[in-house]
């Protein structure tokens, strides 16, 4: 199921056996993948095979039905805390406050997932996606691409190894997709490692992408 | 919590309605029942009580529901934090929004039942007391009640029940104290349920919310 080209880095991410069932519709089962520092593997397959719920498998929102997910050799089962320290997710929901504004978004953001930016860090990454001009309108008042931007400016200055991204091209423009990749191709340059379910083609310079088809 | 205060703080009207809410359910009965000032100190402490459980209670439905909606506990249950840390911090952010201005407002209303001051600290030292084991059992059970149908009337057959031991002992303290008893029993058991709920419930908060993320 996965494809040969592998970077020859050692895996970070290993998925065991893992099965999900959701009612009486088995989803997925007996899947085995890993990733490693550098590569990128893109979850690909039709509308509701279970590309979202894989993704929150891996990342531990949901429960699997059977298997394991190791990271750095460790079951999550035993430390999920370790996983969780090293993994940014993106999903469907942006975990914005649409009273606070740009700025402050992200700064809660960030000291939530224990990163610790200064205001300058965080004003240049705000700036490098575009929301220099924008960054103390409240949240509320910015447009589906300008709020998944500042998904972007967190992912950026986010030191997680690991990004798990749900559909992240979704409501972005052509600069924002580009931007995107850019973000993505330092992270992976980075030695980082990402997961994303997208029906995109990502194609980042640097670093070995792989796919994974389901259903 | 301290990203939920400033969210408080922008948005003023919830945490204003709660306590307008307790002061006018308070100020409402001396109007209604007249002025006997033995009838009056005697349901004092009792009206006062019940009025600061119902505005707790106001103030439950967002207080995840929210973040529920927006993903924001999504992340917070991915964070390499410890649940118990937010989950804690979510209800002492609650406390600090609800129960505190009423403790801080209730000698004041008091007055309006003409109760005598010892009465009054006793009745301001029980809420003290009392209204963190509302915010508890409360958080728990808007955890438990998140992503149901219908959880608003699911979260108020959850935690009024529950409520009911805290508003006898609270009520019961400020009339032991003006019937001439001592109110350290009820304010020790009041006391007990504090930890008690202090150690065991945020961690339940965290395992409900686990949960209803699935």
């Amino acid at each position: 199921m996965t494809a040969p080209h592998r970077s020859g880095q050692p895996d970070v991410l290993q998925v065991r056996g893992i099965a999900c069932r959701r009612g009486v519709a088995l989803l997925f089962s007996g899947l085995d993948f890993e990733v490693a520092g550098g590569e990128l593997l893109c979850v690909r397959g039709p509308n509701g095979c279970g590309k979202t719920t894989l993704l929150r498998c891996v990342t531990g929102l949901t429960r699997p039905d059977d298997g394991a997910v190791l990271w750095k050799g460790v079951s999550t089962r035993t430390d999920a805390l370790a996983m969780h320290a090293g993994m940014a997710f993106s999903g469907h929901l942006p975990g914005l406050k649409d009273d606070l504004s740009a700025e402050e978004n992200l700064e809660f953001a960030l000291r939530l997932r224990g990163a610790t930016v200064s205001v300058e860090q965080r004003r240049e990454a705000l700036a490098a996606v575009g929301l220099e001009k924008r960054r103390r309108l409240p949240a509320r008042r910015l447009s589906a691409g300008q709020r998944r931007r500042i998904g972007l400016a967190r992912l950026s200055l986010d030191p997680a190894e690991l990004w798990v991204l749900d559909e992240p091209l979704t409501a972005l423009d052509d600069a924002g997709q580009a931007l995107f990749i850019e973000f993505l191709d330092r992270h992976l340059a980075r030695g980082g490692l990402a997961l994303a379910a997208t029906h995109h083609r990502l194609a980042p310079p640097s670093g070995v992408v792989r796919e994974l088809r389901l259903g | 919590m301290s990203r939920d205060l400033q969210l408080a703080w922008r948005h003023p009207d919830e945490a204003v309605l709660t306590v307008a809410f307790f002061a006018l359910v308070a100020s409402l009965f001396p109007l209604g029942i007249g002025a006997e000032p033995q009838l009056l100190a005697r349901i004092g402490p009792g009206v006062i009580w019940v009025g600061a459980l119902l505005a707790a209670f106001l103030a439950l439905p967002g207080l995840f529901a929210a973040d529920y909606a927006d993903g924001s506990l999504e992340q917070m249950t991915l964070s390499p934090h410890p649940a118990l840390g937010w989950a804690s911090g979510k209800i002492a952010a609650h406390w600090i929004v609800s129960g505190l201005p009423l403790t801080v407002l209730s000698p004041l209303i008091g007055l309006q039942y003409g109760l005598t001051p010892d009465t009054l600290a006793v009745e301001a030292a029980s809420l003290l007391v009392g209204t963190p084991v509302l915010s508890l059992l409360g958080g728990a059970c808007a955890a438990l009640a998140l992503g149901a149908r219908g959880g608003g009337m699911l979260l108020a057959l959850l935690a009024l029940p529950l409520f009911v031991p805290i508003l006898i002992f609270g009520a019961g303290a400020a009339e032991a104290q003006a019937t001439g008893l001592s109110p350290a029993p009820h304010l020790s058991l009041l006391g007990a349920g504090l930890i008690a709920s202090a150690v065991g419930l945020p961690w339940a908060v965290g395992a409900a919310v686990r949960i209803a993320v699935d």
